[in-house]
Parts: structure tokens; sequence; C-alpha cells
């Protein structure tokens, strides 16, 4: 375990600095001179109205929820197949049913429009 | 029929396995166990570092000259022989401008969004071999590993959208993070294709499983895995003709509109370094990584990604942006089923030992 993923570990510290080095050469040399124009929201020259942060399309969390079921599905499948050549027929026939499952769901949100992006 | 490999034993064809050897003695010689193996990987990160920086540099530069060459410009000619050290000039530009915070910005998430793209990005190239055992660290879910990581960047596109406190930067997050998760599907089941064939997630072994006959060349499977893996590979890393998130002509510059300097180079190099991470692991996954006759490996890893990627820049030339309505539902209603019917004739295949080439059959 640590033989193969401390050198992950190492990596992830090693890019974070290899990240933060140009950031700080940028911080000596570039001018930082801050004013109230430059420093407004760039949005083609044009005054925002109203706060940013606003509601916005409920389709955005449609697409999450759905993508939770399939991306736990996608991570079930791997175990499968990996195994799959020992596992033979069974394992396919199991697979099979497992995902004809999920597309019966999946066709119900195709149905009731979910995946449509109005 | 088969050519010659280069041998391993030869300097030229194998000079990091070479140096490795040589400095673990050296180093093995005088000081105590832990010590010279956890040098040596701080070393190989080092070098992995350090070859993605020269890669996109390289990669900016072959970008902006093979697209000017498609649409009869010249392109960047001006700064070292043929543009060669434009990129380089760039770098220095961009290490001197001021990095802008503006007012209604979030400060804390806003400087480390960059960040929080970047390391992930960088991360996948751990596990990317370059040649026979040569690789940081040769996990053994290095499939897994690439999936779960590249998805990490999603959070930081998201939170440099939200801290910009812009509603061009909102929208651009906001698109990103939709179209990430749905093609992140298709993409996590496309690869199931190799993992079926070679019975292993790690990169090393999906390689040699492929000396007999690439995966591409699995047919029928095989070419409709790496055409849809390119699709939803060339989605995750937001480029043309899928760069909804930073649709120049609708949202500005999407979720780095409000980034300048350094902190804007970050994400780019986030970009540049991904998309060839996916040439990388396309040609890895597909077209035997490393394998290949008489040149050194190393030079036939970095030749596939190059070929993959000069494939991207070709498509970024051709074809124009698309719709976003149209762009998320053949995620959802055209890459989803073929990509579930296609794993499903793949383990069809496997069952009936219709694989060409004997491959999938231990």
């Amino acid at each position: 375990m640590v033989a193969s993923f401390g050198p992950v570990a190492l990596a992830a510290v090693i890019a974070t600095v290899f990240g933060l080095l140009p950031l700080a050469i940028s911080a000596l040399l570039a001018p930082r001179r801050p004013n109230v124009v430059k420093n407004s929201p760039y949005e083609c020259g044009v005054e925002t109205i109203g706060p940013t942060n606003v509601q916005f399309k409920s389709h955005f969390y449609l697409y999450a929820l759905i993508f939770v079921i399939f991306d736990v599905e996608a991570l079930f499948l791997f175990p499968w197949a990996v195994t799959y050549t020992q596992l033979g027929l069974y394992a396919l026939i199991e697979v099979g049913i497992f995902i004809g499952l999920l597309l019966v769901g999946y066709a119900y949100a195709w149905r009731k429009g979910a995946l449509e992006w109005v | 029929m088969t050519l010659p490999l280069c041998p391993p034993a030869v300097f030229i064809c194998d000079p990091f396995g070479h140096a490795r050897q040589g400095l673990y003695a050296v180093l093995g010689a005088f000081l105590p166990e832990p010590i010279p193996t956890v040098a040596l990987t701080v070393l190989a990160i080092a070098l992995v570092l350090t070859t993605v920086a020269v890669v996109v540099m390289s990669q900016v530069w072959a970008e902006r000259r093979i697209i000017a060459f498609m649409q009869g410009r010249l392109g960047p000619n001006r700064v070292g022989p043929a543009g060669l050290l434009q990129s380089l000039a760039d770098v220095v530009k961009l290490l001197m401008k001021e990095i802008i915070i503006p007012t209604q910005a979030d400060r804390i998430p806003f400087q480390l969004a960059p960040l929080m793209v970047l390391v992930p990005s960088l991360l996948i190239w751990v596990v990317l071999p370059w040649g026979p055992g040569l690789m940081v660290t040769d996990l053994n879910i290095g499939v897994l590993f690439i999936l779960a990581t590249g998805a990490i960047p999603t959070i930081g596109i998201l939170a440099a959208g939200w801290a910009s406190g812009n509603k061009y930067s909102l929208l651009g997050g906001m698109r990103v993070a939709a179209q990430l998760i749905s093609y992140e599907i298709p993409m996590a089941i496309i690869v199931l294709v190799p993992v079926l064939l070679a019975g292993t997630m790690s990169l090393q072994g999906i390689i040699d499983a492929q000396s007999d006959i690439w995966f591409v060349l699995a047919l029928p499977v095989g070419p409709i895995a790496l055409f849809l893996f390119l699709v939803a590979g060339i989605a995750e890393v937001n480029r043309s003709p899928f760069d909804l998130a930073e649709a120049e002509s609708e949202i500005i510059g999407g979720f780095h509109t409000e980034y300048s300097g350094m902190a804007f180079a970050l994400f780019f190099l986030a970009e540049y370094a991904n998309a060839f991470a996916v040439s990388a692991i396309a040609s890895t996954l597909f077209l035997g990584g490393w394998l290949g006759p008489i040149l050194p490996p190393f030079v036939w890893f970095f030749l596939k990604a190059y070929l993959v990627f000069f494939v991207l820049i070709w498509i970024r030339g051709t074809l124009p942006r698309l719709r976003y309505d149209q762009f998320m539902a053949s995620a959802w209603k055209v890459a989803l089923p073929i990509a579930l019917v296609t794993v499903g004739l793949t383990a069809v295949q496997i069952t009936l030992h219709a694989i060409p080439g004997g491959a999938g059959i231990q």
C-alpha cells in the first residue's frame, strides 16, 4: 500500500509546490496597483445589475442526481471487468440483470424529460 | 512480421532505467534503505513535472502553429526559430503581470482554485508508463485512479466560477460542472473495454496485454471505444468543439474571466497538461502505449501521445462549437447507450472467444 500510494502523496506535495512556485515568483516580479475600476467585475464594460449568486436552472441538479446513479454503476462494473475472464457466463448474465435494472430508471428519466435541456 | 524491440540493456533504449539503477547503486552504498528509494521517487516526480512544463510549452506552440496553417495564417514565428520560444516569452510575460483580485471576489477560494485545478492534473502523470516499469508508481487500480483524479478539477473550476463574483464566471463554472459529470459517465464506462480485454486496471498490465494486438484493432469494439473515449476526453478537458465552458462568444471566458497573470496561467497549464494526459491515456489504453519496434519505448510513448494530440488539434481546427443543449443531450442520449452496448459486446465477445488476436483470454 505505502509502496504504491506513497509516491502519489509525495507527488501531491511536490505538485502543490510546483504550482505555488510561479505564484511566488509572480508575487515578487509583478506590480500590485489595484484601483476601484480595475477591481470591478468584468462584464463587457456594463455595470453588474443585482446580486451575482442568483438562483439557476434546476436542471443542473437533475443531471447531478442521474450522475450519482450511473457513476456508482460504473464503479461496480470495474471489479466485475477485472475478474470477468475467470467468472465466465454467470457474470455476464448477472451484470446484464444489474444494468437492465438501471436501464429501467434510465428509460423513466428519459421519458420524464430529465435528460432534456430546456 | 515482428520487428526487433529496442533491447533494454542498451543505454539509449532505456536511459531513465539505467540512470535510476546507477543512482540507486551510488546512493544505496552509503545511505540506509528508505532514503535512496524516497530520494529517487522525488527525483522521478521532479522529472515528470519538468516534462509536463516542457510538453505544455511545446503543445501551445504546436497548436498555435498548426491551427494557423489550417487557417492560412503564419502563427507565431518571431520569437526564436519558427517561433519556438514564443511560449517561453509568454510565460515570462505572464509572470510580470499583476494578479487582479476583484473586489466582489471570495478571496480564499478565488486564490486556491487554480491550485485545486492544477494539482490533480499533474497527479495523473504519476501513473503514466513511459516504458517497461518506467513510471513513478504502478498502481494496481491505475485506470480508476486516473478517473478519480480527473474528476477533482471540477471542484476547483466550480470554486473559481463561484468565487469570482461575476455572472459570466458563475455560468461558466456551472456549465463545466454539468459537462464534466455528464461526460464522466461514458468515459468511465468505455474504459471498461480495455480493462475487460486486459483483465487488469494497472496501466502496465493493460500495455502488456496489448503485446499481441493493440486494443484498437480488437474488432469491432476497439475503434468504437477509442472514438468514444476521445469524444468524452475532449469534453472532459474542455477543448473545442466542446469548450462551452469558456465559450468566448457567449460568456466571455467562462470560469477564468476574472483571472489574470500567473493565476490564469495555472488554469492554462492544467488544461494543456490534461489534454496531453488524455492523449497519452488514449494511446496507452488503445494504441499499445510504449510498445513499438526499434525506437526506445519512451520515444514511442511521446510519439503516440503527440500523434493523438495532433488529432485533437485537427478536430479543433475543423469543427465548430456545439450548442449547449445538443451537447448535453448527446452525452446522455447517444454516448451513454453506445458505451453500454460496446461494453456488453466486449463481454459477449470474450465469452465467445471471438476477440481477434486472442486478446482477453488468459
